[in-house]
This record gives C-alpha cells, sequence and structure tokens, in this order.
C-alpha cells in the first residue's frame, strides 16, 4: 500500500480508516460536514488526530495513540494540497509561486525556475510565467496551483474540491488536465462531483457523518450504490428488499421474479435509472415488466424533463406526459420498469 | 419618473449633519492654519537653523529613527506571537502591551525612571557595571519606542489577523520551514501593514515629550529634542517657538500621507471567488 490511514478526532465525531494503492487516485465524496476536508487536513498535517495512524510510502505522517504521539510537520511529509481557490502567493509572480516548493527543498534558484517553467508547461500556463496572481482569471490561477502543488514533487497530491470554484466554462479543461496528471499519482480528490469520481479516480469512499459508508472501486460503487446517499450521488433509484422464494421482494411489498439462485432472507438492492422508470394510469402486466402503485410526493422540473417522487422512487418524464397523465402531488400513478433495466446485487 | 437607488452622498444626509461635520473639520484644520500664519516666513531658516533648533531637529531624527528600528525589531515578533499563537494570558498581555498607547507618557517616564534609572528595578545593576541610562540620549530613544511601540505591534497584529493562515499553511504543505514561511510569505503579505506601524511609530516618537522630559530630562544636544525645544523656546522666543512647531506639522502631514498611501495591493486582499468575467481561462 502507498498509504494505510486511520485516524479519529472525537470532537468532530470523525473515525475513518482507508488504504490507498501506489499510483491509485482516491475520490472522496459525501455531504457537506461529512468530514471530507477533516480528512484531508489531517494528512496535510494541518490538524492533529485525537488517536490514529498514517503510513505514506513506508513513512510514518502520524501516530498517535494513548502513549505516543508523532506528529509529522507538514512540510516532511511530501503532501501536497490543492485547494477550492488557487491560493496563489499574491506577492511572487507565476514562476515564482511554482518554484517556491524547488527552493523551500533546498534546489538552486536556477534549477528551480527550470522545474518551475517545465511545469508551467506542462498545465498550458507557460506564457503566464511573468504575471502576478492579482492578473490571472480563476481557470489560470488554478493551472499555476496545480503545477506549484505538482512541482513539490509530492508523494501524495490531495485535491479539496478543486474545480468547484471554477466557472462551469473553465472547468472542463481543468478536469482534463486534472486526469492528465494524475495518472500513476498517488491522490486524494474530495468532491461533490460524481463526474469527477468517474474520470479522475479509481475508487471512492463515501463518508456520511464522519465515517466511511461506501467504499470500493469505482465502477461498482457508482453503479451498484448500497446507501441512499451513494444511490444519490450515483443518480439511481435505490430499493432495498430480500430474496425471497418468489423472488426479490422490496420492502414496500413487491415483487420482482429473480433467475438466480441466492439463499432466501439474503438481503438483496435494486438499481435503476430514473429515466428507465415509466409512469402510467393504469397497472401494466405485460410480461418482463415490474409495476408499483404509488403516490405522487413531489414533482420537479430538471431541465427539459420532469422528475416526480413516488414511493420512494423516482422516474424522469416528458412534459408533456405530466400535463396528458394529469400528474399532481398525490395522485396515484403506476410506475413501471422492465427487468433487464434494473440490477439486483447483494448488500 | 425614475426611482433608482443613488449611493448616499452627502446631498442625502440631513443637513445639520454636515454642517457640524464642518465645524468639526474646522477645529482641526484652523489651528494648524493660524500657526501657519504666524509663522515669521522671512526669518524661518534662521529661525530654524539656530545652534540650539539644529540640535534638537537632529537629535530627534537620530532617536526617533533609533526608536523605530527598535519598534520593528521588538515590534514584529510581538505582533507575531499576540497573532499567531493562543496561550493562557494572551488577552491580559495584549492589554498590557498597548498600555502605553492609554497611559499618560509622564507617568510613562516615570515608570521607566523606577526601571532604568540609577535606583530603578535594572538601573542599579547597571549602575554598578559602568552603565547610566537615565537622562541620557539612550533614555530618550527608550522613551519615545515605550511609547511608539503599540502603534506598531497594534496595526502589524491587525494585518497579520486579516491575511489569515491559509497561505502559511499552503507554504508549509510545499515543504517550507518556519522560517521560510516568515520570510517569504508571511512578511511580505504584511509589509504594507508593518511600512505604515513604523511610520506611525515615528510619528509618535518624534513628538513624544512627557516621558522624554521625566526620563531624560533636556540637556541641549544630548536629550533636548523639538519637542522639548519648541516648548523652552516658547517664553524666550515665541518666533522660533513657532517655526520649530511648523516643521513638526509638515512632519505630521507626511507622515499621514504615508500611512494613508500604503495601503495592501489591490491583489494582496483576501481572495474572493473570481467573478465571471475573470473566470473564464
Amino acid at each position: 500500500m502507498s498509504l494505510t490511514f486511520t485516524a479519529t478526532l472525537a470532537e468532530r465525531g470523525f473515525d475513518v480508516a482507508f488504504e490507498l494503492a501506489p499510483g491509485e487516485t482516491l475520490a472522496v465524496l459525501g455531504p457537506n460536514g461529512a468530514g471530507k476536508s477533516t480528512l484531508l487536513t489531517l494528512l496535510a498535517g494541518l490538524l492533529a488526530p485525537s488517536m490514529g495512524r498514517a503510513e505514506l510510502d513506508g513513512t510514518v505522517l502520524f501516530d498517535v495513540g494513548a502513549d505516543r504521539r508523532t506528529l509529522v510537520e507538514p512540510r516532511h511529509r511530501g503532501v501536497s494540497l490543492l485547494a477550492q481557490e488557487a491560493l496563489l502567493f499574491p506577492h511572487l509572480t507565476a514562476l515564482e509561486n511554482v518554484a517556491f516548493g524547488p527552493r523551500s527543498r533546498g534546489v538552486d534558484r536556477t534549477a528551480a525556475r527550470a522545474t518551475a517553467l517545465s511545469w508551467l508547461d506542462r498545465v498550458g500556463a507557460a506564457d503566464l510565467a511573468g504575471r502576478r496572481p492579482g492578473r490571472l482569471s480563476g481557470g489560470q490561477a488554478q493551472r499555476v496551483a496545480i503545477a506549484r502543488a505538482l512541482a513539490a514533487d509530492p508523494s501524495l497530491l490531495l485535491l479539496d474540491e478543486p474545480l468547484s470554484a471554477l466557472d462551469v466554462t473553465v472547468a472542463p479543461a481543468i478536469r482534463t488536465l486534472l486526469r492528465d496528471v494524475l495518472v500513476d499519482r498517488s491522490a486524494i480528490i474530495v468532491t461533490h462531483d460524481p463526474l469527477d469520481a468517474f474520470l479522475l479516480a479509481d475508487s471512492v469512499l463515501i463518508l456520511d457523518g464522519g465515517r466511511v459508508v461506501e467504499s470500493g472501486a469505482t465502477a461498482v460503487v457508482l453503479t451498484r450504490p448500497v446507501t441512499s446517499f451513494g444511490a444519490h450521488l450515483a443518480g439511481l433509484n435505490l430499493v432495498t428488499g430480500l430474496r425471497t422464494a418468489e423472488g426479490f421482494r422490496s420492502e414496500e411489498g413487491w415483487v420482482l421474479p429473480l433467475a438466480d439462485t441466492a439463499p432466501e432472507g439474503t438481503s438483496l438492492a435494486l438499481a435503476v435509472r430514473p429515466g428507465r422508470v415509466t409512469v402510467s394510469r393504469s397497472a401494466v402486466t405485460a410480461p418482463g415488466t415490474a409495476c408499483i402503485a404509488a403516490e405522487v410526493d413531489d414533482v420537479e422540473h430538471r431541465g427539459d424533463l420532469v422528475r416526480l417522487h413516488a414511493g420512494g422512487m423516482a422516474a424522469d418524464v416528458a412534459p408533456s406526459d405530466v400535463v396528458a397523465l394529469g400528474i399532481v402531488p398525490g395522485s396515484r400513478m403506476f410506475l413501471g420498469f422492465r427487468h433487464e433495466d434494473a440490477s439486483i446485487y447483494p448488500l | 419618473m425614475r426611482l433608482e437607488a443613488a449611493p448616499l452622498d452627502a446631498a442625502r444626509l440631513p443637513r445639520w449633519v454636515v454642517a457640524v461635520a464642518v465645524v468639526g473639520s474646522l477645529f482641526v484644520v484652523l489651528p494648524v492654519v493660524a500657526m501657519a500664519l504666524r509663522v515669521d516666513w522671512p526669518d524661518f531658516v534662521p529661525l530654524v537653523t539656530s545652534e540650539s533648533a539644529a540640535a534638537a531637529l537632529l537629535l530627534s531624527l537620530r532617536t526617533s529613527l533609533t526608536a523605530t528600528a527598535l519598534c520593528v525589531l521588538f515590534g514584529v515578533p510581538m505582533a507575531l506571537v499576540l497573532a499567531r499563537t493562543s496561550f493562557r494570558g494572551q488577552r491580559l498581555l495584549r492589554s498590557l502591551v498597548l498600555l502605553p498607547l492609554v497611559l499618560p507618557p509622564v507617568v510613562g517616564g516615570l515608570a521607566l525612571l523606577y526601571t532604568f534609572g540609577r535606583r530603578g528595578l535594572l538601573g542599579s545593576s547597571l549602575s554598578a557595571l559602568g552603565i547610566e541610562i537615565a537622562f541620557t540620549t539612550t533614555a530618550v530613544v527608550l522613551s519615545q519606542a515605550f511609547v511608539a511601540l503599540p502603534f506598531l505591534v497594534l496595526s502589524l497584529e491587525g494585518a497579520l489577523r486579516t491575511v489569515g493562515t491559509r497561505y502559511e499553511a499552503v507554504g508549509a504543505t510545499l515543504g517550507a520551514g518556519r522560517w521560510t514561511v516568515l520570510r517569504r510569505i508571511t512578511l511580505p503579505l504584511v509589509l504594507p501593514a508593518l511600512v505604515s506601524g513604523a511610520v506611525l511609530s515615528f510619528a509618535r516618537a518624534l513628538g513624544e515629550f512627557g516621558a522624554t522630559l521625566t526620563f531624560a530630562g533636556s540637556l541641549q544636544g544630548t536629550t533636548r529634542t523639538l519637542p522639548l525645544e519648541v516648548y523652552l523656546q516658547r517664553e524666550t522666543d515665541p518666533d522660533a517657538a513657532v517655526a520649530l512647531s511648523f516643521i513638526l506639522v509638515l512632519v505630521a502631514i507626511a507622515v499621514v500621507g504615508v500611512a494613508h498611501r500604503v495601503r495592501p495591493l489591490g491583489d494582496l486582499a483576501p481572495p474572493r471567488a473570481p467573478s465571471r468575467e475573470a473566470a473564464r481561462a
């Protein structure tokens, strides 16, 4: 393992453990206040845990227990932090900002400038070398900040929502740049955007209330979520239920036949995209189709679609259907989806 | 009819508020004008270059600059400790450090006398070593530094708190040691506040009267600074007193100008969300 991490922070109710393989990128997702930033500040050394131990490439970052207290200073950790805001030193030029890391590690001025220039070139900001941060746009500043973080040659790169302060027109270009520089680099990216997780990360850690609620390979966690937050992130309907003699039996009581031979009583989850869920006034009894009677709780506009929530499920329908079917909160509807559109997996 | 929100300007204020403000401003400006009118301009240069005047002027500049240097030397670490650490009794310490700001200078001079005077707390030991401080030029510098120090500490501590620790944290994660962070990040960020704090300290040192008179006395060429000279000449040669006073007024105007001009540069302000235009890379 490149990184092993276990830490508790009593006063924030934080208790998280995970591992990171060398060269892998981990995305940390979770609602506000879940402890995502706490995790990064603990790793960067800007916060001390009440108990725990972390090792990066065999070197201890912190080791705090009842009878021991090792806290390596941030500068000796080999961990660079890239924050939401670029936080470029305002009194230094872009080049001097990027050269700051190598200079601080004792590289001489000429070599540090050469390193800085090559990193600026790598992030597509070589022409900005002589500019002060006050004269850089948000996207340009974030490019320089990426170069600065990488020029320090970190063993681990921490990214704290690096795209969220950027204009929507700039974010895709920076995301592409990150995808490029994160290849074969140990990194942890805190984000609230599942797209970042899909495009940048090999594995995902979902935190809630200071605890890990889901973790695993990105593709697995975001296609087979086991918590409602994970399902929300992945944009999926999650229905929990049990394996019974008839097949999958949801907690609400509807049944879906199953071909597999999982033992009866196994807890199962069913995931289906809201776009695959149809809504009708009368029950659909076609073979290979699930049909659930439910009362509409809420109707919301989503771009060119209308999302309605009923019986714990979401369904995306065309605005014209909403009018044709007379869907309003409180109306009774039948939700349907084809069996092959749902994936069912053990919890 | 167009109803639009105009910025609140003087025209929107009740007239009596403006009237009172004008009276207040005149109260500050008129005495300066009165003094300028009273200056004996044809003899101005001879008056301020007489032997005693020149001695006082040179002594004042020398001691005030030395006192300012002392303020920077000790004030910067003090401001850093107050702004960047937390310990028991820190609030009390801050209040005590700011004490010379509110203390009558004469009382400050007396306190210095009982510290560094011949029979003072430290003075008696220094005296045994053959070092006399009271009633020397050193005493002038100490008096000035004593009253001027809070200006530097106060202005620098405020700036350190405003800048925050985020840049320093970034510096540390980039591998910079504490000294490097201080030298290359913290101090450059608060440099404007350091300069204006030093200028204010210099002005306060230059104007120092009470503590100097009590602790250093009034010996021409040794401890008689410009304010003391003005006070003495007021009796014997009012024209010289006014001319010297006017020099102090000019210095004060210059200081206010500099302190106002040295503002944090626009790009040193705390970072804010980039505007939509600026965000387009």
